[in-house]
C-alpha cells in the first residue's frame, strides 16, 4: 500500500504510515473485526515502546497474534502456559537483573480475565508479593472467549455465557465480578488501576505512568468483545464507553492503597442503556423478573458510584 | 524449497503482515478528507492499526490490505467523516 | 583413582548438590520448599545470602511458579536451576512439558519421593519416572559423589547448541539427601574450565526481538515434536562425550549410560537405579561368594533410553530381575517395561519385574539375595503378566 509515505520516518501512526513489518504490533492478526482486546494490546505496546519484553498467557490475544510461523509482535514476546505469565515475567526480571541487563527494560505480563482472576490468580499474587518490577495487564472481556464464551470469575452479574446461560430457570451468571483491582491493590503495590479501551488516551497514559514506577503494577482493562457479548462490532467503543459511564466499570487508580484518579461523570446513564446493546443481556428485557435483575445491576453501578465518588456534584 | 521449521517454534517478529486481512471485509470505510479535522481518534481506535496519518496534516488514510471493515472508525469519528460502503466483489 | 586431589569432605547429600550447583554459576535459582528437597534450596539460599553464590534466588508461591520462573529466566538467556520432588514435581507437570518443547536447558534436581495418595514423604522413584515422557534428559545417581559430579555434566549437555534440552538429575530422598557421605568436592576452577558461560542460541532481547511459544497448527506440530525427539535421542552421544571429558578433567571413571558390576559373565542380572544399587552390590558380592553367577546393571541414563547399551550389557544373561521403587499402575515396573521394549525382537533374557521399597520401605541384602535366587528359577519360563512385590506384608492385607 503506502501510496502516501512521509519523508521522515514516523514513530507513531499519528505521525504517518509505518510499514507493518517495522511496527511494535503488526496487522494481519486473526482477531475478530472490532476486537476490543487486540486494540487494547496494540495501544499498550505502543505506549510501552520497543524496550519492552512481554510474557503473554494463552488466550485470544496469544492465539490470534502468533500462528506459526507468523507473529504480530515487534518486541521480544514469550508465551508459556495459560496461568503463568506473571511467574514467567518474574523469571525474566530475575534473569535480566542477574546478567546486568535490566536497566530501562519494561517487563509486561499479560493475559485475559480467565487467566488473571481465575487460574492465574495465585501466580499473580506471588509476583505482586515478591515485588517484581513487572506490569501485569489484564484484558477483561468478561468470559473465557478463546474457548467459546464460558463464564469466568470476571463475568458480570446475570450475563449469559455458554456455561452460565440464561434459560427457563436461570438469569445467567449468578455472581458479581471478582474485584481484581482491589485484590491487586491489597498487596500494597505502588499502582493498580482500571482502564478501558473505549478511553484509549487514558489507557495509554496509565500504561506510561505504571511503567515509570519501579515495582509491581496492575492494570485492568475493560475490552468489549462483540463476538462473545453478541453485539455489533461497530459499537465496540460505544459499548465500552457505556460500561464506564454507567458506573458498571468505573475508571480509577489505587496507589499504595489510596484511591486516586477517579473518572467522574456529570450524568451517569442508566444501566439499561448499556445492557440493551448486547444480546448477552437480552433475556433481562424479555424474561419475567428481568426488570428486577436490571434494578439489581443498577444497584451495583450505584454502589460503585458511592464507593468511588463517581458522580460529579 | 520449503521454509525449514525452527527449534521450539521460535518465530520472527512483526510478521503477520503477510496475512492480508482486508479480504475479510464486507463493508469498507471511506473517509471524506474535507470533514477530517485530524483529531486522529480513528487512528487510536482501529484494532488493526490500519489507519495512519497522511503527510503534511492532510488527514488520514486507510490501509485496505488489512481493514476488516469493523466500522469502529465510522462509529467514533466525531465529524462523521467516514461512510461504510459495501465492498465491491 | 582421582588424579586431582580435591577437597575431601563428609557432608550431607543435599549439600553435595548445592556445592556443585554453586560451582556451575547459575544466574537464577527458583525455590519452593518440599520435603526432602528442602536442604538443597536452603543451602543455596545461604550461599547467596553470604555472597558465595552470585545468583538471583527467587522464592515462589508454588512449584508451578518455581518452574515458570526458571522458564522465563531461561528464555531471557540465563543459566537456571531448581529442585523439587513428588507432589511438587507433579504440580510442575504442565511446565515440564512446556520447558522441553520450548527447548530450554533448565537443570532440575529431583529428590525422589513417593507420591500421594496415600501421602508419604519417604523415598521411592514414582515421581521422576512419572514424568519420563516430557522430553527431559533423565539421569539417576547412586550416591553423594555422583549427584555432585553430575551437576556440571547436566548443565554442559543441556546447553549444548545441538541439544538445548532440560536435564533432570535424581537422587533418593532422605537416603541420599539427608545422609552424610564422604566425597571429594570438585575444584571450582576446573568446573569453570569444563563448563563455560552459557551462550543461548536465541533469547528475549529488545535489540533482537523474537517470538517464543507460537501456536502450531496440524501442518507443523507433528514435525516440531519429531525435532524434539530427534534432539533428545541425539543428546545421548553428546552426553557420553561430556561424561568422558568430565572423567578426564576430574579424574573419575563414570560410564555414561549404565554401570556394570560383576555382570559380564552373570547368568542372573539384577537391574536397578539410584541408591538401591549400593545395597545390590553387597548382595551380589555375597552370592558370588556362594558361587552364584549374578551381577548388577545399574541404569544411569533413563531418558533417552540407551537401548543398545542395555542389550550389550545383558543379552548374554538368562534372566534379568528388574528391581525398582516404582510401578506403572495397571502394568508393572516402568524400567522392566523399558527393558522388555529394548529386547523386543532381539534375542535376550527373560525379564522379571520386582516392585520394591515403595514409600521408603527398606530393601535389604537378604531381600535382594532371595530375589536373585528366585529369579534363577524363571530361566526359560514365560514371565508372568503381573510384577512381584518385594517384602509384601500379606497378613495385613484384607481379602478381596
Amino acid at each position: 500500500m503506502a501510496t502516501n509515505a512521509p519523508a521522515t520516518k514516523p514513530k507513531t501512526l499519528k505521525e504517518g504510515y509505518i510499514p507493518p513489518g517495522e511496527r511494535l504490533f503488526s496487522p494481519g492478526h486473526r482477531g475478530c473485526a472490532g476486537c476490543g482486546e487486540l486494540l487494547a494490546a496494540r495501544l499498550v505496546i505502543e505506549a510501552a515502546g520497543p524496550n519492552t519484553i512481554i510474557a503473554n498467557s494463552t488466550g485470544c490475544l496469544e492465539v490470534t497474534t502468533t500462528p506459526y510461523p507468523e507473529s504480530s509482535w515487534g518486541v521480544p514476546w514469550v508465551h508459556s502456559l495459560f496461568e503463568n505469565s506473571a511467574a514467567v515475567a518474574s523469571g525474566i526480571e530475575a534473569a535480566l537483573k542477574s546478567m546486568g541487563r535490566k536497566e530501562g527494560v519494561n517487563i509486561i505480563a499479560q493475559g485475559g480475565d480467565g487467566s488473571t482472576v481465575d487460574i492465574g490468580l495465585g501466580l499473580i499474587s506471588g509476583m505482586l508479593e515478591r515485588g517484581n518490577d513487572v506490569l501485569y495487564v489484564c484484558y477483561d472481556n468478561e468470559a473465557y472467549m478463546n474457548t467459546g464464551v464460558q463464564r469466568s470469575g470476571a463475568t458480570p452479574y446475570c450475563a449469559s455465557t455458554t456455561t452460565s446461560p440464561s434459560g427457563e430457570q436461570s438469569f445467567g451468571n449468578a455472581r458479581p465480578k471478582k474485584p481484581m483491582v482491589e485484590i491487586a491493590a491489597a498487596h500494597g503495590i505502588p499502582y493498580a488501576a482500571s482502564a478501558s479501551v473505549a478511553y484509549p488516551r487514558d489507557l495509554q497514559k496509565k500504561v506510561r505512568k505504571a511503567l515509570s514506577i519501579k515495582g509491581p503494577k496492575y492494570l485492568h482493562i475493560h475490552v468489549p468483545c462483540p463476538t462473545g457479548w453478541y453485539a455489533d462490532s461497530t459499537n465496540t467503543i460505544q459499548i465500552g464507553k457505556l460500561a464506564v459511564d454507567t458506573g458498571l466499570f468505573p475508571l480509577y487508580e489505587i496507589e499504595f492503597g489510596v484511591v486516586t484518579g477517579v473518572k467522574k461523570s456529570k450524568a451517569r446513564p442508566k444501566v439499561e442503556e448499556y445492557l440493551k446493546t448486547q444480546n448477552r443481556f437480552k433475556h433481562l428485557f424479555s424474561k419475567p423478573g428481568g426488570a428486577e435483575v436490571i434494578k439489581q445491576i443498577q444497584a451495583i453501578a450505584d454502589r460503585n458510584a458511592e464507593r468511588l465518588g463517581l458522580d460529579e456534584k | 524449497m520449503a521454509e525449514k521449521l525452527t527449534d521450539g517454534a521460535v518465530v520472527k517478529p512483526a510478521s503477520t503482515h503477510v496475512n492480508k486481512t482486508g479480504a475479510w471485509r464486507s463493508m469498507r470505510p471511506v473517509v471524506d478528507l474535507e470533514k477530517c479535522v485530524k483529531c486522529y481518534i480513528c487512528i487510536d481506535l482501529c484494532p488493526e492499526g490500519a489507519i495512519s496519518a497522511l503527510p503534511e496534516k492532510r488527514g488520514v488514510q486507510v490501509d485496505y490490505d488489512y481493514c476488516k471493515g469493523c466500522g469502529i472508525c465510522s462509529s467514533e469519528c466525531p465529524q462523521k467523516a467516514y461512510t461504510m460502503v459495501p465492498e465491491e466483489k | 583413582m582421582s588424579k586431582v586431589t580435591g577437597k575431601k569432605v563428609v557432608i550431607e547429600g543435599s549439600l553435595a548438590v548445592a556445592e556443585a550447583v554453586k560451582y556451575c554459576r547459575p544466574n537464577v535459582i527458583s525455590a519452593y520448599p518440599i520435603t526432602p528437597q528442602t536442604h538443597i534450596v536452603e543451602d543455596l539460599a545461604q550461599m547467596v545470602a553470604d555472597g558465595e553464590l552470585k545468583a538471583e534466588f527467587v522464592n515462589t508461591e508454588s512449584e508451578f511458579a518455581a518452574a515458570s520462573v526458571v522458564f522465563g529466566a531461561s528464555t531471557a538467556g540465563a543459566r537456571t536451576y531448581t529442585a523439587t520432588t513428588s507432589q511438587g514435581l507433579f504440580l510442575m507437570f504442565e511446565v515440564l512439558y512446556n520447558i522441553a518443547g520450548s527447548r530450554l536447558p533448565i537443570v532440575l534436581t529431583c529428590a525422589n519421593r513417593a507420591v500421594s495418595a496415600p501421602i508419604s514423604i519417604w523415598n521411592d522413584q514414582q515421581d521422576s519416572l512419572a514424568v519420563r515422557d516430557a522430553g527431559w534428559i533423565q539421569v539417576f545417581c547412586e550416591d553423594a559423589q555422583e549427584i555432585h559430579d553430575f551437576q556440571p555434566i547436566a548443565f554442559k549437555v543441556a546447553e549444548d547448541p545441538k541439544v538445548r534440552l532440560p536435564f533432570m538429575t535424581m537422587l533418593d530422598g532422605f537416603v541420599n539427601t539427608h545422609t552424610y557421605e564422604q566425597l571429594e568436592l570438585m575444584d571450582p576452577a576446573l568446573v569453570d574450565q569444563y563448563l563455560p558461560t552459557y551462550k543461548p542460541v536465541v533469547r528475549l532481547d529488545p535489540a533482537h526481538p523474537m517470538t517464543f511459544g507460537a501456536l502450531a497448527m496440524p501442518d507443523v506440530y507433528h514435525e516440531i515434536r519429531y525435532m524434539l525427539n530427534r534432539a533428545l535421542m541425539g543428546s545421548a552421544p553428546i552426553y557420553a562425550k561430556a561424561v568422558k571429558e568430565f572423567n578426564e578433567t576430574f579424574g573419575r571413571d563414570y560410564t555414561p549410560f549404565l554401570e556394570e558390576y560383576r555382570s559380564e559373565d552373570a547368568d542372573v542380572i539384577m537391574m536397578s537405579m539410584g541408591s538401591l544399587c549400593g545395597t545390590i552390590k553387597d548382595a551380589v558380592d555375597e552370592l558370588r561368594k556362594e558361587g552364584l553367577k549374578v551381577g548388577l546393571v545399574k541404569l544411569r541414563m533413563h531418558r533417552p533410553l540407551p537401548k543398545a547399551a542395555i542389550r550389550k550389557a545383558m543379552d548374554r544373561a538368562s534372566v534379568v530381575a528388574v528391581v525398582e521403587k516404582d510401578i506403572s499402575l495397571g502394568l508393572e515396573g516402568i524400567i522392566a517395561t523399558d527393558v522388555r521394549a529394548t529386547f523386543a525382537g532381539h534375542d535376550g533374557p527373560n525379564v522379571l519385574s520386582y516392585i520394591a521399597g515403595l514409600g521408603g520401605r527398606d530393601v535389604t541384602v537378604p531381600h535382594l539375595k532371595a530375589i536373585m535366587k528366585e529369579a534363577a528359577t524363571w530361566k526359560g519360563k514365560e514371565s508372568p503378566d503381573e510384577p512381584f512385590w518385594v517384602g509384601l506384608k500379606r497378613d495385613i492385607i484384607p481379602e478381596v
